[in-house]
C-alpha cells in the first residue's frame, strides 16, 4: 500500500467520503472504485440482451484483481463501464465516492484522463507514431505524468524509443500500451485481455510490466482474462458467468509471474 | 446462379446506400462537369441552328458591298459574275431620328426596301404591322428593339432627318432582320436600341432623298453552292472600284454576323476547357472513394473468390458501383445543363435579337457529356479495380500490412521536438501518402482556380472599360458627321453652348495588305496633340501620333504577320482611291477591335486632299449638357451622337445581367467542387482513423481534440491549396483569355485583390461547413467497438 497515496487521498475532497469497507480477507483497505446494482442490457433489434444483471464489486486501492468468465459473461462490459466508456442501463459507478455515470461526456472523457490507464488486446497504438512519441501524446494531456522514456524503461523498453509500431513485436507494443497507460500515474490500470493476442513467452513479459506497476507505484489494477493461470497472481479474482458475479476468491499468496506457466 | 447474381446486386445497393454521401458528393461533381458540358454544347448547337435556321428562311447574303452610287443597270453586270446566285441592290445610309420625348440625337441605318415588297435577299421579319404600301412617302418600318425602347407602338410617329430634310414618318410595321441580330452603331462597342436602330422605308422615298434615281450604294449576294466567295469579291470590288466601292466583304465579316460567330466559337472553347477540370476532379475522387471501398472490402473480395466468383464478375460488381454514381451524376447534370443551356439562350436571346430560338438539342450534346464522365470515372476507379481483381483469394481475406512509417529528418529537427503529437500524427500522415496528399490538395485548388476565373471576369471587364473609356479617351461625346468637313467644322462646334475642349478626328475605309494577307478596316487620322482621343497602347499609355506612316494595333500586327519597319500596302476606298505603301512606323496593343492610326496630315497628303474630319469629340460642361443636346439635334451634319456615360452604363448593364448569373452559377460549380473534395478526403480520413481517434478518446482526448486531427489535415490542405489554387485561376484565367481573344475583343488578364481573397474566403467557407458535417460523426465513434478489433 502506497501510504502516501492514501494520506493524499483522504485530504482530498472525495477524500472524506471514502468508504471503509473490508476486503474478503479482512484486512482494512481504501475503497478505489465502487459499483453498485450495475445493469446493463443492450436492445438489439427485438432481443434484449443483459450483458450484466446487478453487479456489485469493490476495488481496493493498490489491489491487483483479475476476472475470469468465458465469452459472454459481461467481463468487457463490467470493465468499459468502470472505465467510464460505457454508462450502466441501472446502478451506479462511484470513484472516490462521487458517482461517475451520472454525469456528462465531458465529465467522464476528465474521468479517463485523469485516473485511468487503458491496456487492450490489440494494443490500439498509433501507427504514426514512435513508441516515445505514443507515450508522449498521453503526457501531453496529463497532470503530473512521468517522462515518456521513464514510463518505457519501466516497461523494459527504454531501448526501442524510436521504433514505430510497425518495427515492434506484438509483446513489445502491448508494451508501449502498458507504458501509455502508466505514464499518467492513473488511479486505476484496466487491461481487456492484455496478453489475448500473444504467445506465452512474450504474454508473460507482459504480466511482468503489469505485476511491476502495480507493486512499485502501487497503482489499482484490474485485469480481465480468459486464462484462469494468471488469477494466479492476483490479489483477488472475480469470477462472472451470465452477467453476474459468481464467486469472489482472495489468494493467500500472489504468485509471481515467473513462477506461473500456461 | 441468378439468385446469387441477384445477392451481389442486393449488396451493390446496400453499399451505395452506406456510401450515399461520398457517392452524391462525387455524383455531384460529375453532375457539375455534365452540366457546364451539356450547357455549353447544346448552347453551341441551338445558337448554330437558330442563326442558320433564321439566315436560311430570310436569305441572309453571302457577300455585300458598299459604294458611293452607281447606276441600277450595273446589277446585270453583278449577276454574271461567276457564282452569283442572286443579287439585289438598294439604298442604305444613316440618318438622325428624332424621338419627342428623349433628348438626345438618335441615329438610325435607314435601309430601304423594294417596291415590290419585302427584299428576296436579307428578308425582314414582321413582327407586327406590314410594310409600307407602294408610293407611300410618310410610312416607315421600325427595329423591333429600336421601337420598344422608345415606347413606338404600330401608327406612332417619327421625325427622321434625311440629307438635311426633315420628315415625319408613321410606324406601320415592327421588323426584325438576320442582318442586324447583334446591331452596333459605327464606332459603338455595345448595341445601344436607344440610340441606335434600323428603320426600313420604300425605295422611291430614299431615291429622292438621297438623290439615288434609279441608282444604288449597296448590293448583296447570294453565291451557287459551293463557291468560293474571295473570287466573287474580287471580282466585285474592280466591277464597283469606279463607283466609290468601299470593298466587298464576305459573311464571314458582316459586324452582327462576326459577333454571333463569335459567341458560337466561345460557347465551344467553354466546351472543351472547364468541363475537362470537373472530369479530372471527378476521375480523381472515383479513384479515392473507390481504392478506399476495395481496401474495406478486401476480405469479401477473398471470400468472393473462394466461392468462385470469376476475375470479370468481381470487377463488374464493383465497375456497376462507379457506374451508378456517374449514372446519378450524368442525370443531374443532364437535368442541370438543359435548363441551364435553355436559360443561357434566353440570356442571349436578349443580347441578340432573334425572331425565334431553335433550342431541341440532339441526343449527340448528351451522348458527348455521358461518354466523357464515364471515361473519367472508369478510368479514376482503374487502378483500385485492378487492385481488386488481381488480389489472389488467400492474401485477401488476410489484413493488409499495417502501413510502415519512417521517421524523416524533419522529425528529428529541433522544430519537431517543439510541435504536440497530435499535430505530429496530422503531418506524418500527409507525408505518407503524398500523392494522395497532392491530389487532394489540387482537388481544392483547381475549386479555387476555377472560381478565380469566373469571378476575375469582373475585373477585366472593369480594365477593359477603364482602359477604353478612361485612358484612351477622354471626350465625354462622340459625335461622327455624315461626311468630311474641312477644319473650320471645330470652330463651329466649340461654339456650341457647354462645349469647353473639341477635337477632330478622321475615319476613312481602306484596305491594308501585306504579302498575300488583306483586310478591310477603317484607318483614323489623328491630329497633333490629340489630348481627348491619343493614340493610346494598353501597357504603355498614351504615345505620340507618328508621321509618314501607320502605327497598327498588335492584334492586326499578327493577322497580318508584321512588324515594326515593315511596309505595308493600303487601299483608301474613299475619295481618290488611292494605292499607297507606307511604312509601320508604330505597334500598339488594344483590347477592342484592330484600329489602324495616322497622322492626319500624313492620311490627307496620301488621299491628295487637305485636312478634313468627320468625328468631332466634345467635352461638355455637364450643367449645359440638355442646351447642347438641343443645339447638336438642329445641326444638320450631325450623324450620331455617343455619349461616354451612357455607353458604359450601357455596358454595365449588359454585362452585369450576363456576368453576375454565370459568376453565380460558376460559384455553385466551385463549392460543389470543393465540397466534393474536401467531404470525401475527411469521410476517407474518418474511415481510416475512426479507430485511432476513438482509441484517443478512451484515452481521455476531448472531442475538440480528436476534431483537430481529423480536420486539422484538412486545414492544411486547404490553407495550402490557396496559393496554388489563385496561381492555378491565373493560368486558367490567361488560357481562357487567350482562347476567347478573337479581332473583336481581347480580355485582359487581371486578378484583383479583393477578387482572389473572396474566392479564397468562399472556398474556405466551403471547407468549414464540411469540417461542421463531418464532426458531427466524431460525436458518435463507437469507443469499444474499436477495442475489440484488430485493425
Amino acid at each position: 500500500m502506497n501510504f502516501q497515496r492514501l494520506v493524499m487521498l483522504l485530504q482530498s475532497d472525495a477524500g472524506t467520503e471514502i468508504e471503509r469497507a473490508t476486503g474478503p480477507g479482512g484486512d482494512r483497505r481504501a475503497v478505489a472504485l465502487s459499483a453498485r446494482g450495475l445493469t446493463k442490457t443492450y436492445v438489439m433489434g427485438e432481443v434484449e440482451v443483459r450483458a450484466l444483471v446487478d453487479v456489485d464489486l469493490d476495488l481496493f486501492e493498490g489491489e491487483f484483481v483479475v476476472l475470469l468468465g468465458p465469452s459472454g459473461s459481461g467481463k468487457s462490459t463490467l470493465l468499459n463501464i468502470l472505465g467510464g466508456l460505457d454508462v450502466p442501463t441501472t446502478g451506479e459507478v462511484l470513484f472516490r465516492g462521487q458517482d461517475i455515470d451520472g454525469q456528462s461526456s465531458a465529465a467522464l472523457t476528465r474521468y479517463r484522463r485523469n485516473h485511468v490507464g487503458f491496456v487492450f488486446q490489440f494494443y490500439n497504438l498509433i501507427p504514426s507514431l514512435t513508441a516515445r512519441e505514443n507515450v508522449a501524446l498521453v503526457t501531453e494531456i496529463a497532470r503530473d505524468p512521468y517522462a515518456p522514456e521513464e514510463a518505457l524503461s519501466l516497461v523494459g523498453l527504454g531501448e526501442r524509443l524510436n521504433h514505430f509500431p510497425a518495427q515492434l513485436s506484438g509483446g513489445e507494443q502491448q508494451r508501449v500500451a502498458i507504458a501509455r497507460a502508466i505514464a499518467k500515474r492513473p488511479d486505476i490500470l484496466l487491461c481487456d485481455e492484455p496478453t489475448g493476442a500473444l504467445d506465452s513467452e512474450t504474454g508473460m513479459l507482459v504480466l511482468e510490466a503489469l505485476e511491476r506497476v502495480n507493486r512499485e507505484l502501487g497503482t489499482t489494477t484490474a485485469v480481465i482474462t480468459h486464462n484462469a493461470v494468471i488469477a494466479e497472481m492476483a490479489d483477488r479474482t472475480c469470477r462472472l458467468a451470465d452477467g453476474r458475479i459468481v464467486s469472489i476468491d482472495r489468494n493467500e499468496t500472489r504468485k509471481s509471474s515467473r513462477e506461473m506457466t500456461w | 446462379m441468378v439468385g446469387l447474381l441477384s445477392a451481389m446486386n442486393r449488396k451493390l445497393l446496400r453499399d451505395l446506400w452506406r456510401l450515399r454521401a461520398q457517392a452524391l458528393a462525387i455524383a455531384l461533381v460529375i453532375a457539375s462537369g455534365a452540366a457546364l458540358l451539356i450547357t455549353s454544347l447544346t448552347t453551341e448547337e441551338a445558337l448554330r441552328d437558330t442563326t442558320d435556321a433564321y439566315y436560311e428562311r430570310n436569305r441572309l447574303a453571302n457577300v455585300f458591298a458598299s459604294l458611293t452610287r452607281a447606276p441600277q443597270r450595273l446589277i446585270h453586270r453583278i449577276e454574271t459574275i461567276p457564282g452569283v446566285r442572286q443579287a439585289e441592290t438598294r439604298i442604305v445610309d444613316l440618318a438622325t431620328v428624332d424621338f419627342a420625348d428623349f433628348p438626345e440625337p438618335v441615329s438610325a441605318r435607314i435601309v430601304s426596301l423594294p417596291t415590290h415588297g419585302n427584299p428576296v435577299l436579307n428578308r425582314i421579319v414582321l413582327r407586327a404591322g406590314r410594310l409600307p404600301e407602294q408610293g407611300r412617302e410618310d410610312e416607315a418600318v421600325l427595329g423591333e428593339r429600336f421601337a420598344a425602347s422608345h415606347g413606338i407602338a404600330l401608327g406612332g410617329s417619327v421625325s427622321v432627318l434625311m440629307e438635311g430634310r426633315k420628315r415625319t414618318v408613321t410606324v406601320v410595321g415592327i421588323a426584325l432582320s438576320p442582318e442586324f441580330i447583334y446591331l452596333i452603331g459605327p464606332g459603338a462597342i455595345m448595341p445601344d436600341d436607344e440610340r441606335y436602330g434600323v428603320l426600313w422605308m420604300n425605295r422611291e422615298v430614299m431615291e429622292g432623298a438621297y438623290d439615288m434615281k434609279n441608282a444604288f450604294n449597296e448590293v448583296s449576294l447570294t453565291l451557287t453552292r459551293g463557291t468560293d466567295p474571295e473570287p466573287v469579291i474580287d471580282a466585285l470590288d474592280t466591277l464597283l472600284a469606279r463607283y466609290g466601292g468601299a470593298g466587298a466583304y464576305g459573311r464571314d465579316l458582316q459586324l452582327s454576323n462576326r459577333f454571333v460567330q463569335n459567341e458560337i466559337e466561345q460557347q465551344h472553347t467553354m466546351a472543351i476547357t472547364l468541363p475537362a477540370i470537373f472530369m479530372a476532379v471527378a476521375a480523381f475522387l472515383t479513384n479515392m472513394i473507390m481504392g478506399r471501398v476495395i481496401a474495406m472490402e478486401r476480405e469479401e473480395i477473398g471470400l468472393f473468390k473462394a466461392f468462385g466468383y470469376s476475375t470479370a464478375a468481381v470487377g463488374w460488381h464493383y465497375l456497376k458501383m462507379v457506374l451508378a454514381i456517374t449514372g446519378l451524376g450524368i442525370l443531374v447534370g443532364a437535368a442541370v445543363g438543359s435548363w441551364l443551356g435553355r436559360f443561357n439562350m434566353t440570356l442571349y436571346a436578349e443580347v441578340f435579337q432573334f425572331p425565334f430560338l431553335v433550342y431541341r438539342p440532339g441526343p449527340q450534346a448528351y451522348a458527348i457529356a455521358a461518354l466523357v464522365c464515364v471515361a473519367a470515372t472508369v478510368g479514376g476507379s482503374a487502378v483500385a479495380l485492378r487492385r481488386a481483381v488481381q488480389l489472389p483469394p488467400a492474401e485477401a481475406m488476410r489484413p493488409p500490412a499495417p502501413p510502415i512509417y519512417k521517421r524523416t529528418r524533419f522529425s528529428t529537427s529541433a522544430f519537431a521536438r517543439w510541435m504536440d503529437e497530435p499535430t505530429r500524427m496530422i503531418l506524418r500522415r500527409l507525408a505518407r501518402w503524398p500523392l494522395q496528399t497532392g491530389f487532394s490538395l489540387l482537388g481544392i485548388a483547381l475549386s479555387l482556380a476555377v472560381l478565380v476565373l469566373a469571378m476575375q471576369w469582373g475585373d477585366s471587364v472593369d480594365k477593359m472599360i477603364e482602359d477604353q473609356f478612361f485612358r484612351a479617351s477622354h471626350q465625354d461625346a462622340t459625335v461622327s458627321l455624315f461626311e468630311a468637313a474641312p477644319l473650320n467644322v471645330l470652330n463651329d462646334a466649340a461654339a456650341l453652348p457647354g462645349v469647353m475642349v473639341v477635337e477632330g478626328q478622321r475615319g476613312v475605309t481602306a484596305r491594308i495588305r501585306y504579302r498575300n494577307i488583306a483586310r478591310r478596316q477603317g484607318i483614323i487620322g489623328r491630329m497633333d496633340g490629340a489630348t481627348l482621343s491619343p493614340l493610346h497602347d494598353a501597357k504603355k499609355g498614351p504615345l505620340p501620333v507618328p508621321r509618314g506612316g501607320v502605327a497598327i494595333s498588335t492584334t492586326m500586327a499578327d493577322i497580318l504577320g508584321i512588324r515594326r519597319g515593315d511596309t505595308v500596302t493600303l487601299e483608301i476606298l474613299e475619295g481618290r482611291r488611292p494605292v499607297v505603301q507606307v511604312p509601320v512606323v508604330e505597334v500598339f496593343e488594344t483590347y477592342i477591335d484592330t484600329p489602324i492610326v495616322m497622322h492626319l496630315d500624313t492620311l490627307s497628303d496620301l488621299m491628295l486632299e487637305s485636312p478634313q474630319i468627320n468625328t468631332l469629340l466634345v467635352r461638355v460642361d455637364p450643367a449645359f449638357k440638355a442646351e447642347f443636346l438641343a443645339a447638336l439635334k438642329e445641326m444638320p451634319k450631325i450623324g450620331s451622337v455617343g455619349f461616354r456615360q451612357a455607353v458604359i452604363d450601357m455596358f454595365y448593364a449588359t454585362v452585369d445581367k450576363n456576368l453576375n448569373v454565370f459568376i453565380g452559377i460558376f460559384t455553385v460549380f466551385s463549392c460543389t467542387l470543393a465540397f466534393g473534395v474536401i467531404y470525401n478526403t475527411l469521410r476517407i480520413a474518418l474511415a481510416e482513423r475512426s479507430r485511432e481517434l476513438a482509441t484517443l478518446r478512451v484515452l481521455g482526448f476531448g472531442r475538440g481534440e480528436i476534431s483537430y486531427i481529423l480536420l486539422g489535415e484538412t486545414g492544411i490542405l486547404a490553407v495550402a491549396a490557396v496559393p496554388v489554387g489563385i496561381l492555378c485561376g491565373a493560368i486558367l484565367s490567361w488560357y481562357i483569355a487567350e482562347q476567347f481573344a478573337t479581332e473583336l475583343f481581347r480580355i485582359p488578364l487581371i486578378i484583383r485583390h479583393q477578387t482572389a481573397g473572396l474566392a479564397t474566403v468562399i472556398i474556405l467557407a466551403t471547407v468549414i461547413v464540411c469540417a461542421l458535417i463531418v464532426r458531427r460523426r466524431l460525436d458518435h465513434l463507437d469507443l469499444i467497438a474499436v477495442l475489440k478489433t484488430r485493425e
